[in-house]
């Protein structure tokens, strides 16, 4: 009898501890995390509100004024049109690159086993000191691609000092750092994919050309999709690169949202337009965001169902 | 792939040739440099041969760089060492705070935890600016401006995320069964959770402590919007350390070497868990 009441009260205490163990043991995490909120909201505010830190007195709300005047500033849309450019030409080359060396890759030996834990290195490396490492290499006096451009017949490359071609030096280092990723998601995807209708097609002497369009890459989509998306949020928020690589510069050639952002607020001190570009690019990437979510958990399940 | 022509197997051999060189060569070029003074560095043109030097590395470490005019102080050690502290830091932190979370997700599914989780995901996803920004402000109020912890803690926007999805993973994948068995046994849910749950999800733990790791290595922004130069970490550093040291690139380069050094020995080391962990557990590495 006394053995059964202990066992009771040990149930009963135990009932109460479940109901509330999910929250005590992550209400931590989530207490760190809400200290991040309350940032995110201050960032709502300010992008309603005139606010310069240079004039902190005439601090006030003018509610969709900064949004408004977006409209005609052409420095809105310089940023806006830089930032996609830079996100479509970095991610489509990467895209384009990555799955040829994915597909070069496909096959499991040593040698390529190798190769592509080599080619991780790029991605390893932080994208500031990537800028850094090819700004040694394109600088202007002693760079050796400076050189090599001199030997193709290009005399006097300025690479990201010349507005014509700090695009091109910009979108070639994104490229060294993050084609990597696409290549490694890619080769694992690829390599994931059932052999049965490689092996059929093979028997019937299916071209391989049609092969690859009409089965690889169909087969392919999802991870397709989930490195791209992952790649366009990514890119079009990218800061570190350009920041340590032209800090915006030469003019507005290479403002990005994040980089605008960060120069209004710390040069001209415009925290209200800081804000509100803020804002913008945060819609742009929560809606692709959310797209990326609901096709990366589809990837998690089966790459969960598949262990 | 089995029937390949000659044709075709040159063509390979070739675009993987392409491939590496692109990929290595400015590692490889940069870790040259780091060997070299200004006289040859400066060279035209460029020429890989050359009288290897320590001397980048050692006023590196020691310090004190020499200029043609004067003795610069430099503290890339400070920078170096701040990197290590802030990611071994924030590291640690978001293991305590992430995996008894992780727990939480995987195994006890309560009240609205999937939505916490999807919240938890998308701060990995939103412009880091929009958050820092109102943060410097902040910090200035409540001191927090310039110290370690207000950048350990958000340090942990990028390091939560990434624990709690990989670690989450490996929970579920622990049949349920195990746990019971030791509960019927008569142990608590602590026991479980210690002598069960965490040895079992080890691996997947380590593993994302590791990627953590280099991912906080690696961040640029936050420090250099949060830190001020003593607290500053290696990327923000370098840059830095470029408009002082004016015209030495080969230190330049060395550091570049030294900061990219501990990432590339961890990578190596967990290289079977990337995959997985940049793709947040949607690939299978």
């Amino acid at each position: 009898m006394s053995v059964h009441s202990a066992d009771a009260a040990r149930r009963s205490r135990f009932k109460i501890n479940k109901r509330m163990l999910p929250y005590v043991l992550s209400l931590p995490a989530l207490l760190a995390c809400i200290g991040i909120l309350i940032p995110f909201f201050t960032a709502v505010a300010y992008s309603l509100q005139r606010y310069r830190l240079s004039q902190p007195w005439a601090q006030k709300y003018n509610w969709g004024e900064n949004y408004l005047n977006f409209m005609s500033d052409p420095a809105f849309w310089n940023t806006l049109q830089v930032s996609m450019t830079y996100a479509f030409l970095t991610v489509g080359i990467e895209l384009f690159l990555g799955l040829g060396i994915a597909l070069l890759l496909q096959r499991r030996t040593r040698f390529n086993n190798f190769v592509s834990i080599m080619l991780l290195m790029p991605l390893m490396t932080a994208p500031a000191l990537a800028s850094l490492m090819w700004k040694l290499m394109t600088n202007p006096g002693f760079g050796i691609l400076s050189y090599w451009a001199t030997l193709l017949g290009i005399e006097d490359m300025k690479w990201a000092s010349d507005p014509s071609t700090a695009m091109l030096t910009v979108v070639i280092v994104d490229v060294w750092v993050y084609t990597p990723f696409i290549m490694i998601l890619l080769l694992a995807g690829l390599r994931s994919l059932p052999r049965q209708p490689f092996e059929a097609a093979e028997l019937d002497g299916v071209p391989r050309l049609f092969v690859f369009w009409k089965i690889t890459l169909p087969m392919l989509t999802p991870f397709l999709l989930t490195a791209v998306l992952f790649r366009v949020i990514e890119s079009i928020q990218q800061f570190d690169i350009i920041y340590a690589m032209t800090q915006g510069g030469p003019g507005d050639t290479l403002t990005v949202f994040q980089v605008e952002a960060y120069l209004n607020f710390f040069q001209s001190t415009n925290v209200g337009r800081s804000a509100a570009l803020l804002m913008i690019l945060w819609v742009i990437t929560y809606i692709l965001s959310t797209i990326f979510i609901k096709n990366w958990l589809r990837l998690r399940e089966r790459a969960r169902g598949e262990a | 792939m089995q029937t390949m022509n000659p044709i075709e197997r040159i063509l390979r051999a070739v675009a993987l040739s392409l491939v590496i060189f692109f990929f290595m060569f400015p590692i490889f070029w940069i870790f040259l440099m780091s060997f070299q003074t200004n006289e040859t560095i400066l060279r035209v043109p460029p020429s890989m041969f050359f009288e290897p030097t320590l001397t980048n590395y050692r006023s590196l470490i020691s310090g004190s760089l020499d200029g043609s005019t004067a003795t610069l102080e430099i503290q890339f050690m400070g920078n170096l060492y701040n990197s290590l502290f802030l990611s071994v830091a924030a590291v640690s932190v978001g293991l305590i705070l992430g995996v008894p979370a992780a727990y939480a997700f995987a195994k006890l599914k309560f009240r609205g935890s999937e939505d916490i989780a999807f919240t938890l995901l998308s701060f990995r996803f939103a412009p880091p600016l929009l958050v820092l920004l109102p943060l410097t402000i902040y910090f200035q109020k409540i001191g927090l401006a310039d110290t370690y912890f207000g950048l350990i803690w958000v340090y942990q926007l990028i390091v939560l995320p990434l624990i709690l999805w990989i670690v989450r993973g490996y929970f579920e994948d622990i049949p349920s069964d195990i746990e019971y068995a030791h509960r019927i046994a008569g142990h608590g849910f602590w026991s479980t959770f210690t002598k069960i749950a965490l040895p079992l999800a080890g691996p997947g733990i380590a593993a994302a402590g590791l990627l953590a790791f280099i991912f906080a290595w690696n961040n640029f922004i936050f420090a250099l919007v949060l830190a001020s130069a003593d607290k500053q970490p290696v990327t923000v550093g370098a840059l830095a350390f470029i408009t002082a040291s004016g015209i030495n690139y080969g230190q330049i380069a060395a550091g570049i070497m030294l900061s990219i050094a501990p990432v590339f020995a961890l990578a190596l080391y967990a290289q079977r868990y990337l995959v997985e962990g940049l793709s947040l557990g949607a690939v299978k590495g």
